[in-house]
């Protein structure tokens, strides 16, 4: 479907995730968990997202050219703890989260830690994908 | 996808007005589910980047206080090109009833979730009454 200039004017979110994609830079969307933040630096990118409870045997990692998938699940701790539950602000389900980097990304070398409840991922570009300088013949 | 899509944003804890912090850091609410059993009550909180080290738990006459203090680990020379949570300390305060045993209170932490065990004291647990039979 395509927008009209006067609907982008009016949804300032949308627009500035078109200008993003225009950069270049990743469109996530917003705030559907888990949380991301990413970093870059030259040709390495690092995914970190607050992953609070999950457990680590149930995450899922994978990388197809500039994508980054993470999947991962929380039972609800009702279940767990089988009781009367008085409030339940907690974050539970499935979860599935695309994110686009800035560039292919070698599968091979990504590395990813779990620790106090954060996933940290390290994603370096492919060598394939890297600039590269041509020469002038004279 | 036919699977619910779950929206989730830090909740910043609030200041009283005129107050402010002294460590320049954001603070935010940790969400948590309390679940009542038959002889404790459990409380669970998600504090990412929060361990056994970083956690103060203070019982202070009915106030029960976490505090969890969270170093941010900025990737060097990296730049933040995408920002969906902000990082910062974690601070909740809940009141204590009487019916609970406060010597008694045991906490751990695990992936950044932390589970408060407070058990109830002898007086408020459920007693059933047996009903003999009229001779």
């Amino acid at each position: 479907m395509t927008s009209t200039y006067l609907e982008r004017l009016l949804d300032p979110w949308r627009e500035f995730e078109r200008m993003n994609r225009l950069i270049g830079w990743p469109a996530g969307s917003t705030a559907e968990y888990p949380a991301i933040n990413i970093w870059v630096a030259g040709d390495d990118a690092i995914v970190t997202t607050e992953i609070a409870g999950i457990d680590r045997n149930s995450i899922g990692i994978s990388v197809a050219g500039n994508t980054l998938t993470l999947k991962g699940k929380r039972p609800a701790s009702v279940e767990q703890e089988k009781g009367t539950c008085h409030r339940h602000e907690t974050w539970s389900g499935e979860f599935s989260k695309s994110v686009q980097l800035p560039f292919n990304v070698d599968p091979d070398k990504v590395q990813a830690s779990y620790r106090k409840g954060i996933l940290h991922i390290s994603l370096p570009r492919l060598e394939a994908d890297k600039p590269r300088k041509i020469t002038i013949e004279s | 996808m036919t699977e619910k899509v779950q929206e989730m944003q830090k909740k910043e804890a609030e200041l009283d007005k005129g107050v402010e912090r002294i460590r320049n850091t954001r603070v935010f609410t940790p969400a948590v589910d309390i679940i009542e059993k038959n002889n404790d009550l459990v409380l669970l909180a998600d504090m990412p980047g929060v361990d056994e080290k970083s956690l103060d738990i203070i019982l202070e006459k009915n106030l029960l206080t976490i505090y969890g203090r969270v170093e941010p680990e900025v990737p060097a020379n990296h730049r933040l090109v995408l920002s969906e949570y902000g990082v910062g300390d974690y601070q909740r305060t809940f009141t204590l009833s009487d019916e609970i045993d406060r010597e008694h209170i045991r906490a751990s932490v695990k992936d950044g979730v932390l589970k408060l065990v407070l058990p109830k004291a002898e007086k408020a647990k459920m007693k059933k009454i047996a009903v003999a039979a009229e001779a």
